[in-house]
């Protein structure tokens, strides 16, 4: 089969893509109005979905608004991620009961076969932070089984974004705001809004994609269709809200471990672990056990953890990471920089949520930017003589 | 193998407080015949008239110290008991009482104000926790204490292990239960970011800001939160009111209320 395919749906003919999926066994998840906001959870037609709703972002800040149109896909990313379906925030590993006789008895926690699940307007940027957590869970011989065997059933209905959010930065991380063809999706979707009409352009991104959008009553696109989709997609690639300085950043972060900036920052930073848990690539856990009152019967449980937390650091005798400076230090360091050593990529894909949902809105690109300052920024010749971190005598 | 070969004895003691945490032992119904069970209740007067004497292995302490009397009472029960865990924001940081504390009006005079024959009170000037006074094991957080909780500090002490009771902010607890954030999202002023976990995110869940009933979390930086708060619109009054509730006199609220005087 050729990829990709594209064709165009009318707005009035979305909910068939919804049938189509329901069809093949998949429940279908996406965005949806919760709480003033938009986060994903079951998605049953399209009406469902925040029509005509936008949001407005910015340092800690996000409300909903109305949009003069009924725009499907008119918005930015919510506080949930994808990461809450694959990677889930809760999970029993396993329990262990003592018998009669004195052993014990062990039992898989997570043994359920996890849902068919259709992931509905994957943004660029999230494409890339599933790729993100599919190296770290996947990448090695160390296999997380969790995550692979629900992201073994999940079906992606990618949106190419056609409005930027104020913290959003995709195109300075180069992860957005067009789906392109080096990650994994099966259809993509533009959102069209022109006088002729509301429709959608759909791409297949696998032969099960294609499969579905045979199924669908499109129209083929023009190459004049084509072009207006693109039109849409450059649009908001010139409105980003943010830019993260992008040449050379890990060597400069690295090199920079002492510079002043971190104090301010931690002057600032709640160290309430927010941006951990938002982030959708961020996939530290802890494990917590559990016995009951007989003592016979013990459950071991995985939650989200944060490197913000100080347990987190928690060795014999106390945490490594005591402030705030060190902890913000680390998680930026970790996201920005040693990332690449370690799975290859940076840990950041741009979308602006550790921004938005920090509650004093610490921006990641202000923070990068004034460490890249030249000013205050030191050199590798600095680095290698570490004067400042020795103590007074 | 169900039960230890000699039940450990726990003993509950009530300061000055409001009866409410000692109330989450009776409150665990469908675990309290198992707790019974597990360990011998020897001393709990919200249940029950029995009383054995000291010593106990465990005791539950409610309350703060607000009388001379329990000034000294406190010293009896650290004494009779191997360990000593306070539970609730009175025992652990002087409770809503300890308002009394930030007043420079001498304490015979509000209780002049309040009580019909003043004389019959016998009173100090201050409200404090009971880790101002003895050595304190551990401390159970919360206005009230979570039941939950409550039991995994028994089974902890039962089973000879630490308790499994997180001291990060009630932001983790709301991301962990995909609520979205009110202060970001609806402009509402909340503790969270500086509030001990342990409710598991109660009033977020239910479109409010936190309140700040577990107290200060681990790190917390309540400046930099009543910076926000006041960009929010809270004026210092406010500000000073937030921090100054339940645990108003815990260190790193009692200062920054300080600050908005």
């Amino acid at each position: 089969m050729k990829l990709p395919q594209s064709a165009l749906l009318e707005r009035a003919s979305f909910d068939t893509l919804l049938d189509a999926l329901r069809r093949r066994g998949f429940k279908v998840v996406g965005p949806v109005i919760q709480d003033e906001a938009i986060v994903y959870d079951t998605v049953t037609a399209s009406a469902d979905l925040p029509v005509g709703w936008t949001d407005e972002q910015d340092g800690g800040h996000y409300r909903l608004k109305r949009r003069k149109d009924e725009a499907l896909f008119g918005y930015a990313v919510g506080p949930h991620s994808w990461k809450k379906y694959l990677h889930p925030a809760n999970l029993k590993l396993w329990d262990a009961t003592r018998d009669a006789g004195a052993a014990l008895r062990f039992e898989e926690g997570d043994t359920e076969k996890p849902p068919k699940l259709a992931f509905l307007g994957v943004r660029s940027c999230e494409l890339r932070a599933i790729a993100i957590q599919d190296k770290v869970f996947m990448g090695s011989a160390f296999t997380d089984e969790h995550y692979r065997k629900r992201r073994e059933r999940i079906f992606t209905i990618a949106v190419n974004c056609g409005t930027a959010g104020g913290t959003c930065f995709c195109v300075s991380m180069k992860t957005g705001p067009k789906v392109t063809g080096d990650v994994a999706f099966d259809l993509a979707l533009t959102e069209l809004l022109e006088e002729s009409g509301h429709y959608f352009l759909i791409t297949a991104g696998s032969e099960a994609g294609a499969e579905i959008l045979k199924e669908l009553p499109t129209r083929p696109a023009t190459p004049e269709d084509l072009a207006t989709a693109d039109a849409v997609v450059d649009r908001t690639a010139q409105n980003m809200g943010r830019e993260m300085p992008a040449e050379g950043l890990p060597k400069v972060l690295l090199e920079n471990l002492e510079h002043p900036r971190w104090d301010d920052v931690a002057e600032r930073c709640l160290s309430c672990a927010n941006c951990t848990m938002a982030c959708p690539t961020c996939f530290c856990t802890t494990v917590e056990d559990t016995t009951d009152l007989t003592g016979d019967h013990a459950e071991r449980w995985r939650r989200w953890d944060s490197c913000f937390t100080l347990d987190f650091t928690y060795m014999h005798g106390g945490s490594v990471q005591q402030s705030a400076r060190s902890r913000y230090r680390q998680w930026m360091t970790h996201k920005l920089a040693t990332w690449h050593e370690q799975f290859g990529s940076s840990g950041c894909v741009g979308c602006g949520r550790c921004i938005t949902w920090c509650p004093v809105g610490i921006d990641l690109t202000e923070e990068a930017a004034a460490i890249c300052t030249v000013e205050n920024s030191n050199t590798a010749t600095n680095i290698s003589e570490p004067a400042s971190r020795d103590p007074s005598p | 193998m169900s039960s230890p070969p000699t039940k450990k004895r726990l003993a509950v003691w009530k300061f000055a407080s409001c009866d409410g945490c000692q109330l989450s032992l009776l409150d665990c119904e469908d675990e309290l015949l198992a707790v019974g069970e597990a360990i011998d209740i020897v001393n709990f007067p919200e249940a029950t008239r029995y009383f054995e004497p000291g010593p106990y292995d465990l005791s539950l302490v409610e309350g703060s110290v607000t009388t001379p009397h329990d000034a000294e009472r406190i010293q009896q029960v650290r004494r009779e008991s191997k360990f000593l865990v306070t539970i609730g924001a009175c025992a652990t940081a002087g409770g809503i009482q300890a308002l009394r504390n930030f007043r420079d009006a001498d304490v015979a005079e509000m209780a002049s104000v309040v009580y019909a024959s003043p004389e019959y009170v016998s009173t100090l000037e201050t409200s404090t926790a009971i880790s101002d006074h003895v050595a304190v094991d551990f401390e159970l957080r919360g206005c009230p204490i979570n039941k939950k909780q409550l039991l995994e500090v028994i089974l902890a002490f039962l089973h000879r292990r630490k308790p499994t009771v997180s001291h990060h902010s009630v932001c983790v607890e709301c991301k962990l239960r995909g609520n979205v954030c009110v202060m970001t999202a609806h402009g509402t002023p909340c503790l969270g970011p500086v509030t001990h976990a342990g409710c598991g995110a109660i009033c977020p869940a239910y479109d409010r800001g936190c309140y700040g009933c577990f107290g200060p979390m681990e790190t917390p930086n309540t400046a930099s939160l009543a910076r926000q708060w006041k960009a929010l619109g809270a004026s210092d009054d406010e500000v000073k009111r937030a921090y100054r509730s339940f645990n108003g006199y815990a260190e790193a609220f009692r200062t920054e209320s300080e600050k908005h005087e």
